[in-house]
């Protein structure tokens, strides 16, 4: 039997011990008239040498097409360490260490990851994780409305250059609590938030703005003007950033005079492969006289009873397993694998190597934007300084030329931006991290000439 | 040692690092960053040897028998994370078209079929990325559906005092207030209790079958029923869904959603505290509100579902489509189970519990509910120790630790006093459930003859007990802002 070590001997011991005839009549309380009739419409099972084939098959589908699409998953190369290690059945297979003397190793190496996210983004603390980027903007939502003391309001900023697909999870999640999302508009010709269009709320009551750095469109946001502006208005600021760019660009602890209240965002650039969407991690930071308000686990450094240094899960007084229907959030499995591998890629990374991935990549959207822009029929949308994103108009049916990419040329081009800009018709979202070449870059550029 | 106590200004993993490259002009100055982040400067080998040291500071179900109630800590078999590990499966962009996620996306869609069959539901989507996820996911199509109908006057959900600490927190994360319902003294929901709580305001209730007490409620027909009849709708938390498989399905049972923990039934690792994955099944009044996104087959071609083929969706719980690779290996676990090794699964984990539970009892143990079956766990209760002995559950459970057994849930559920919660799963030998067996009864002799050396136990791992009061008093939980 697959998975199961029991003998025809050892089932007829323990169904003596147990003193019943049968593995059967241990579900006699279980009334006859629910009992499972038929699994007749699952299949039977495979050998492992059956699955392998049948899983080499589905993956052969997938193929492995030059990706120029970024949109909230960049494609990173990941160190052969970093896998190799959290694959361990140490890490792989133990559980949310509630049992602190027997979990040491994720214990200790969560305390390292808190430390390394609190000093990325220059802020006081970091959680252990959260679900994904999206689920995290929302708990941050949740919680600037808690924190924020000096204010009722249940009304968040949230400009349209935050990625469309977390206004929405946002929305999903904080709607039943009554919270409302206000939107702020865009500058349609430096692609950053607009500012005059920010000013017109001003002195109204909002619990908190949401920053993104870099925004949806790859553009860097002026994050000082932003966050100052929130703090003279009496809301929190959110910062929601890619951990990627802040080896690169100025973390949100140093925006403004004294840094946003609470930072989150996606940490899939941080050694999370692509696979589909997940699973990947959400992360959150925020300033100490915060941290009692925020969602998720936390490990402390503390002492044993011979003084030794050790680690534990602290501050459980916020969640849900003590707190019940007073908890911070109702999450309690978060994403520690995920961890553990960004942990050890930041390791390899180091200071340096984080700032030169996101150097390279900056640089290789530049390469690829002005390649693209070469083409008759292609112009750059926005004036704004980006990262690592690029927005691009073509004249030409885009859904169309991205189906064409694919298909005939297993390119993936980028991103159609008017499935939630209507407003940008035509327009491609680009990316091209330090995995992409020149010769990558100048095979992408050949194949769309000859389709325009 | 810190990984950061490991550093030294200069030294670089260098075989990972891009070729350098200077500033580019493109970027306004005030935008950059100044301050060098915190991170180690450390080779390759040392954060290697590091973690790999990290590692064997833990326990885990690859090293360690690990009977943590209500956790499911079952093998995770290889093949499955070898198998969703193919690069065509981790290069796969997540906003990649359908052409290019032919194979994945029909594991997706058998991957539904499956669990909608194995729960008796009508439909599945896979999206919640953990268990409290899933309940929210769930109450939230019960509120949606409530809203729809303009019944808007239900703001109470009720739930067992025997639940998960997340059943309530997602009931009140959907706008609802929470009812407790207390447990009779047979482990099952007080049906008198119940019928005297519900009402007009009752949306619904949240329930898990076999409960967290390790007894199957045989009431459930009747509870369905008196939820129904107010007009409240049903929540099945498939924590505990590792017992019944195959058995009996929740659909079966009158519950109009569920969620299904992935990580505990379908084995896919625990990770040391996730990723999980928690899927949500419904019956057929709550199928417009699942959230999206949903695989369907359209002639031979899988697509997605998404906001313009579900309006009444209660909308994206993660950016993409949950933990697609946890998905994976969990469809994998499913194939090579198949519905035959779906049941033993139940089968199994229900015999090894019965067994444990019936040594312990005849070592002395007291056990919660000594006259029900036992499902996949059951809890034994160490109040008499305490009472007689100053022995506690924290002692015994600390003491195992030593003996190389992880510790049993402690302490949960609330309602029974200085409990174990054990569940030893399908996949432990009689070998390793009697080695466990022996060394509890060696525990209980020494609490009889040498109380003091178990409340100070852990005497064997990496530290000894933690001063938890300290941890929360004297916050220390970012290195680098002493550095």
């Amino acid at each position: 039997m697959p998975f199961i070590p029991h003998s025809e001997q050892d089932i007829k011991e323990m169904l003596s011990t147990i003193g019943v005839n049968s593995i059967e009549d241990l579900f006699d309380e279980i009334p006859e008239s629910l009992r499972c009739k038929d699994l007749a419409s699952i299949p039977t099972g495979l050998s492992e040498m059956d699955v392998t084939r049948l899983m080499r098959d589905r993956a052969a589908q997938d193929g492995l097409p030059l990706c120029f699409l970024g949109a909230g998953a960049y494609e990173h190369h990941i160190p052969a360490a970093v896998w190799e290690i959290t694959t361990r059945g140490e890490f792989y297979s133990a559980y949310t260490p509630y049992q602190a003397e027997a979990s040491q190793g994720t214990l200790q190496l969560l305390y390292e990851y808190q430390s390394m996210m609190a000093s990325l983004t220059a802020m006081d603390v970091s959680n252990a994780s959260l679900y994904d980027g999206a689920s995290a903007l929302a708990e941050a939502v949740l919680m600037a409305v808690r924190a924020n003391r000096k204010s009722k309001s249940k009304k968040i900023l949230m400009p349209r250059t935050v990625n469309p697909v977390y206004r929405k999870v946002t929305e999903a999640i904080v709607k039943n609590q009554a919270i409302e999302l206000v939107e702020v508009p865009y500058d349609p010709v430096t692609g950053q938030t607009d500012k005059v269009a920010l000013e017109k709320f001003s002195g109204e009551d909002f619990a908190a703005l949401v920053i993104p750095q870099p925004n949806f469109f790859g553009v860097i946001e002026d994050v000082d003007a932003l966050a100052q502006w929130a703090v003279d208005n009496k809301m929190l600021s959110i910062a929601v950033v890619n951990p990627m760019a802040l080896a690169l660009l100025k973390p949100p602890g140093e925006w403004a005079e004294d840094g946003v209240d609470i930072v989150c965002g996606e940490g899939q650039p941080l050694g999370a492969p692509l696979a589909s969407g997940g699973p990947y991690f959400g992360f959150m930071c925020c300033k100490q006289k915060h941290v009692r308000q925020m969602p998720g686990r936390i490990i402390g450094r503390t002492t044993d009873l011979d003084g030794k240094e050790g680690f534990t899960l602290t501050l459980q007084a916020r969640e849900q397993h003590i707190r019940r229907s007073k908890a911070t959030s109702n999450i309690c499995t978060n994403q520690g694998l995920l961890v553990t591998a960004a942990t050890i890629y930041m390791s390899l990374l180091g200071p340096e190597g984080l700032k030169k991935v996101a150097l390279n990549s900056h640089q290789n959207t530049q390469a690829l934007s002005q390649r693209l822009q070469k083409i008759k029929g292609i112009e750059p949308v926005f004036t704004g300084a980006s990262f690592h994103e690029s927005v691009l108009k073509l004249d030409t049916n885009i859904e169309i030329t991205i189906e064409k990419l694919a298909h005939d040329h297993h390119i993936l081009g980028g991103y159609d931006l008017a499935k939630d800009y209507p407003e940008l018709e035509n327009t491609l979202l680009v990316c091209a991290t330090e995995t992409r070449t020149t010769a990558d870059i100048e095979q992408y550029a050949t194949v769309l000439e000859s389709l325009l | 040692m810190l990984i950061f106590e490991h550093s030294h200004t200069g030294r670089a993993a260098h075989a990972q690092i891009p070729a350098d490259t200077d500033l580019p002009s493109s970027l306004p100055a005030e935008a950059l960053r100044t301050s060098k982040p915190v991170l180690p400067e450390v080779s390759e080998m040392q954060v290697v040897r590091h973690y790999t040291r990290l590692s064997q500071k833990n326990f885990s179900i690859d090293t360690h028998f690990y009977p943590l109630g209500s956790c499911t800590m079952k093998y995770n078999p290889r093949a499955c994370n070898t198998l969703a590990s193919q690069p065509e499966f981790t290069g796969r962009h997540p906003l990649g078209p359908v052409s290019h996620g032919q194979g994945f996306m029909s594991c997706m869609y058998e991957l539904q079929n499956i669990l909608k069959d194995v729960t008796g539901m009508q439909a599945v989507s896979l999206s919640p990325a953990a268990g409290a996820q899933g309940e929210f996911a769930g109450v939230a199509m019960i509120k949606a559906y409530h809203d729809e109908r303009e019944d808007v006057e239900r703001d109470e959900f009720l739930v067992p005092d025997a639940a998960h600490g997340t059943n309530p927190a997602s009931a009140v994360m959907c706008g609802y207030k929470v009812r407790e319902i207390p447990t009779d003294k047979n482990g099952d929901v007080d049906l008198a209790a119940l019928k005297l709580a519900v009402g007009p305001k009752t949306a619904g209730i949240m329930l898990t079958n076999p409960s967290t007490l390790g007894v199957f409620d045989r009431k459930i027909a009747e509870i369905s029923q008196t939820i129904h009849d107010v007009g409240g709708l049903l929540y099945y938390d498939g924590a505990n869904l590792n017992a019944i498989l195959g058995k009996v399905r929740p659909g079966d049972m009158g519950f109009d959603v569920i969620h299904m923990n992935l990580h505990k039934t379908f084995s896919t690792p625990h990770g040391g505290g996730g990723p999980g994955a928690g899927p949500v099944g419904v019956s057929e009044r709550l199928l417009p509100y699942l959230p999206i996104p949903i695989v369907a087959k359209e002639q031979d071609q899988y697509v997605w579902l998404d906001e313009a083929d579900c309006p009444k969706t209660i909308g994206r719980l993660s950016a993409f489509a949950g933990n697609a690779g946890v998905l994976l290996r969990a469809y994998i676990y499913a194939r090579l189970l198949g519905r035959e090794g779906m049941e033993r699964v139940a089968e199994y984990a229900t015999l090894n519990a019965n067994y444990m539970l019936k040594r312990l009892m005849d070592k002395g143990f007291e056990a919660a509910y000594p006259n029900r079956r036992a499902t996949h766990e059951f809890i034994i209760t160490l109040k008499r120790e305490a009472k007689e002995l100053g022995v506690t559950a924290m002692d015994i459970a600390k003491r195992l630790l030593d003996y190389d057994y992880h510790a049993p849930t402690t302490y949960f559920p609330l309602l029974i006093p200085e409990c174990l919660l054990i569940e030893p799963t399908e996949t432990e030998s009689k070998e390793t459930l009697d080695g466990f067996i022996d060394t509890m009864a060696l525990l209980l002799e020494e609490a009889k003859t040498d109380a003091d050396t178990l409340k100070l136990a852990p005497y064997s791992l990496p530290v000894r007990r933690l001063d938890d009061v300290k941890a929360a008093r004297q916050l220390d939980i970012n290195w680098s802002k002493k550095a």
